[in-house]
């Protein structure tokens, strides 16, 4: 009986991954994890990941407004107006903290909330306006892959593309971008475009990923590979490639998951996913995880106790490395 | 020859004028040291001049021409707290940065660029450091890194911001090195210096500035007491070891 309910769950689990729709979904949000793992990267030595979520959530009136202009759910024009709605809320931010005497926290903080806030309650006229919730635009909010039809599906794997040929065949320029400003201009760099691609990769990203992520959720997808990857290495490309590699399969993995379930959504799991990711790097990371510090800790206790007997009170210098 | 001419240069930072009318022309194949006291827009003239924050007024030639048309021969070493020392990459790829120019968009650095990266640590006595994280560097190995950097560049005229300030002895006397091989070699080297101590000993001309320009000339006719004083406003105690200070021009 209980293999036989167990070969059950197996074919149920084959039989939702061997469907068409399915695969493309997983497919869309490997590409999407996979970018945002690389464009997280790059917002997090910006020092942008809080950024990052007040993007996100700031792009939710814009979709809400726009499904109330069109009438109908079409994605590409949601995610232009989601788009437009998201930079609004980096104008203001922008403009709220040159403008006055609020610091950037702050005033993301403020955007982000009123954002938010304004999209909930479009959403709600809406629902009460259009019978019985056929918007579906709550999906928008954890994320619903499931929801993607083909075309929307195929329009993501083109759109994440562009940010990871961005990401990659600038991989040089981001590098001194990121690291050293001043020094980047000072040898010719245009600050400004760089600084426009960089938000419309963040942008173009984030606002993918709200169909299949949303609005709240997003941004860990952003922020968390990005960490995660810190812990294991210490070279810049390295770390993009860990990163995307952690987003993908964070992408994947809740996808697959939340296939199990009818209705459930995909966000969450998506972002658990990344989170056990994040948890195994901070504790098993190779450059400062948690048990490599502790083992070098004794490691070094020993050593010091060893050389104080050795040699009483003559002190030891020892090379560090590491 | 000419290299750098400023005239009438105005900046502000919000609001507040922080170089007035600042006047000077720098000749080639000389190293100046920017002396002046906290808040005297040392900085900041560099920066204006790289044209990193923007002028109110005044007029910058490089070379008798523009920054734009100039900026590949020109170098520039910011100061070492300007940038996150926790960002993953190691020393050659810091100093390889300044070859990012020659090498162009999109393409990578190859050997030839690593063979001229690891060069310039050489000559910065970094060379075993190459492939050591730059957060793991002392401060005086980092600036050094940043040296390379600029070395790299090889350019005609060079701007640096504090490259003594918090460094040991060891790494002082290998800027110090540099930049007078750099002299010899005829480039030009302006360096903003805050200690009064060595500026004689280190530079053969001064700019000293508060704001705008109190003296500018050979070490020997400007780096006087008074003109210090004057800089300075009466506020500062300029000895030598323990003795006062006993300039040739007092």
């Amino acid at each position: 009986m209980e293999g036989r309910s167990g070969t059950e769950k197996g074919m149920s689990l084959l039989h939702i991954l061997l469907s068409s729709n399915t695969q493309w979904v997983l497919f869309s949000t490997l590409l999407l994890g996979t970018a945002s793992g690389m464009m997280g990267c790059l917002a997090y030595w910006k020092r942008q990941s809080l950024m990052s979520d007040a993007l996100s959530h700031a792009a939710l009136p814009g979709i809400v407004i726009t499904f109330m202009l069109i009438g109908h759910k079409h994605l590409l024009l949601l995610i232009l107006g989601a788009a437009v709605s998201a930079l609004l809320g980096a104008l203001l931010i922008q403009w709220v903290t040159l403008a006055s005497r609020i610091k950037e926290d702050a005033a993301m903080g403020i955007v982000l909330s009123v954002f938010f806030g304004l999209g909930i309650m479009l959403l709600t006229i809406v629902n009460r306006t259009v019978s019985g919730n056929q918007g579906g635009l709550d999906s928008f909010i954890f994320g619903q892959a499931a929801t993607m039809v083909r075309h929307d599906v195929q329009m993501m794997l083109l759109l994440t593309l562009v940010v990871i040929a961005i990401v990659v065949t600038l991989f040089k320029e981001w590098k001194l971008f990121l690291f050293d400003p001043d020094f980047a201009r000072g040898i010719g760099m245009p600050l400004v475009p760089m600084n426009i691609l960089y938000t419309f990769a963040l942008v173009l990203t984030i606002v993918m990923g709200i169909q299949a992520v949303g609005v709240i959720l997003m941004s860990a997808l952003l922020i968390i590979p990005a960490v995660s990857a810190r812990y294991w290495t210490r070279s810049f490309g390295r770390m993009i490639i860990l990163s995307s590699v952690f987003g993908g399969l964070s992408g994947a993995v809740g996808t697959i998951i939340s296939a199990l379930g009818k209705g459930w959504p995909t966000g969450p799991f998506i972002v658990i996913v990344a989170a056990g990711l994040f948890v195994i790097s901070i504790l098993f990371g190779t450059q400062k995880g948690w048990l490599i510090q502790r083992l070098e800790l004794r490691e070094n206790r020993k050593l010091a106790k060893g050389s104080i007997a050795s040699h009483q009170s003559r002190p030891v210098l020892r090379e560090e490395e590491g | 020859m000419e290299v750098l001419s400023v005239r009438d240069l105005s900046a502000a930072y919000r609001k507040q004028i922080v170089l007035e009318r600042v006047s000077f022309q720098v000749h080639e194949g000389t190293l100046t040291g920017i002396v002046g006291p906290n808040g005297a827009g040392k900085s900041t003239l560099i920066k204006t001049l790289l044209e990193l924050h923007p002028k109110v007024t005044g007029e910058v030639r490089f070379f008798g021409s523009t920054l734009k048309e100039m900026k590949h021969r020109i170098g520039y070493v910011p100061q070492r707290g300007t940038v996150d020392w926790d960002f993953p990459t190691n020393a050659l790829d810091v100093v390889m940065m300044g070859l990012y120019g020659q090498i162009g968009w999109f393409k990578l650095p190859g050997a030839s660029h690593k063979k001229k990266a690891m060069d310039a640590l050489e000559r910065m006595g970094m060379a075993e450091y190459a492939s050591r994280q730059i957060s793991q560097l002392s401060g005086g190995q980092q600036q050094r890194v940043f040296l390379a950097r600029a070395l790299v560049q090889d350019a005609d005229l060079y701007f640096m911001d504090e490259p003594l300030a918090g460094v040991d002895a060891a790494t002082e006397r290998a800027i110090m090195a540099t930049l007078q091989e750099l002299k010899s070699r005829g480039k030009t080297v302006l360096v903003v210096h805050h200690d009064l101590q060595t500026v004689d000993q280190y530079f053969d001309h001064v700019l000293l500035l508060n704001r705008t320009v109190v003296h500018h000339g050979l070490t020997e006719d400007v780096f006087t007491y008074d003109n210090i004083i004057r800089t300075y406003g009466g506020a500062i105690r300029y000895r030598k070891g323990d003795e006062p200070v006993a300039h040739p021009a007092i």
